[in-house]
């Protein structure tokens, strides 16, 4: 895996350095701008779960490539409180921090793979992939 | 970044120009609300046309607008979401449900228009605001 991209998170301006990065990582890979926007829509969520709930962490992104396909990874991780359901948080409208509760779910909807995993007192990573087909 | 309010007749229009933090989303929203009142604005338009991603802040944010703003007499258009924006706004969840929204500035204030001009045929006034002088 090349050209890792890490952003700390830990005020709202870096939510937007994020999903800018997002994009424009998506772009050089040849995403469409409709899946540009998909994902960057995509991190500011998650990367704005950081700042509520653990105040900080990182965002990663990454490309990888997997056949004919080529994927954005998108990596947050924070050493936060945790998710004590997750099962719940992925459902709409359940929010514990006063917000709409469509971060996670949400994501979930703009991405092709998404993967929780949390722990109680030790953090949350979410790993999220958005996929595209290579041309010949 | 702040965003610039302009005020045109009884109408405030506010065009984001660039990508805004949640800071600044909220600024806008106190900024618009004080401006409701302080021009005596029966209509206000949020021109997005240069955001490039709108997620559940900004949606709360920009709903909240406009429940404020009708609570001070004023309505709200959002104007200028872009397809992109809109299919990732649905598959996020995002409606705006209870908020209008226009296609461009032009279709915004014809809007603003025939929403005045209803009101003034159902004989309640331009807001429903005594006008004392």
């Amino acid at each position: 895996m090349v050209d890792e991209l890490l952003i700390p998170i830990a005020a709202d301006v870096d939510v937007v350095t994020a999903r800018q990065r997002g994009r424009d990582l998506a772009a050089e890979t040849g995403f469409s701008s409709g899946d540009q926007t998909v994902i960057a829509a995509a991190i500011s969520e998650i990367a704005r779960n950081i700042l509520n709930y653990a105040k900080r962490g990182e965002v990663v992104l990454s490309v990888v490539t997997n056949g004919d396909r080529q994927g954005v990874v998108v990596v947050a991780r924070d050493q936060g409180p945790g998710i004590r359901d997750v099962a719940r948080a992925l459902e709409d409208g359940y929010s514990t921090s006063g917000g709409l509760g469509l971060g996670l779910p949400g994501a979930r909807r703009l991405m092709d793979d998404f993967d929780v995993a949390s722990t109680v007192g030790k953090g949350t990573i979410v790993t999220m992939k958005k996929w595209r087909r290579m041309n010949a | 970044m702040e965003v610039p309010i302009l005020k045109q007749g009884h109408y405030l229009i506010a065009s984001i120009q660039s990508a805004l933090t949640d800071a600044d989303l909220s600024q806008l929203r106190e900024a618009l609300i004080e401006r409701v009142g302080r021009f005596r604005a029966r209509g206000v338009i949020v021109d997005v046309t240069a955001l490039d991603v709108m997620d559940s802040f900004a949606v709360r944010t920009l709903r909240d607008i406009a429940h404020m703003a009708r609570l001070r007499g004023a309505e709200t258009v959002i104007v200028g979401i872009q397809p992109e924006v809109a299919f990732a706004m649905v598959q996020l969840g995002l409606t705006l449900k209870g908020v209008s929204t226009a296609l461009d500035l032009e279709e915004g204030l014809l809007f603003l228009d025939h929403q005045a001009q209803l009101r003034i045929e159902r004989g309640t006034g331009g807001t429903g605001r005594l006008d004392r002088g």
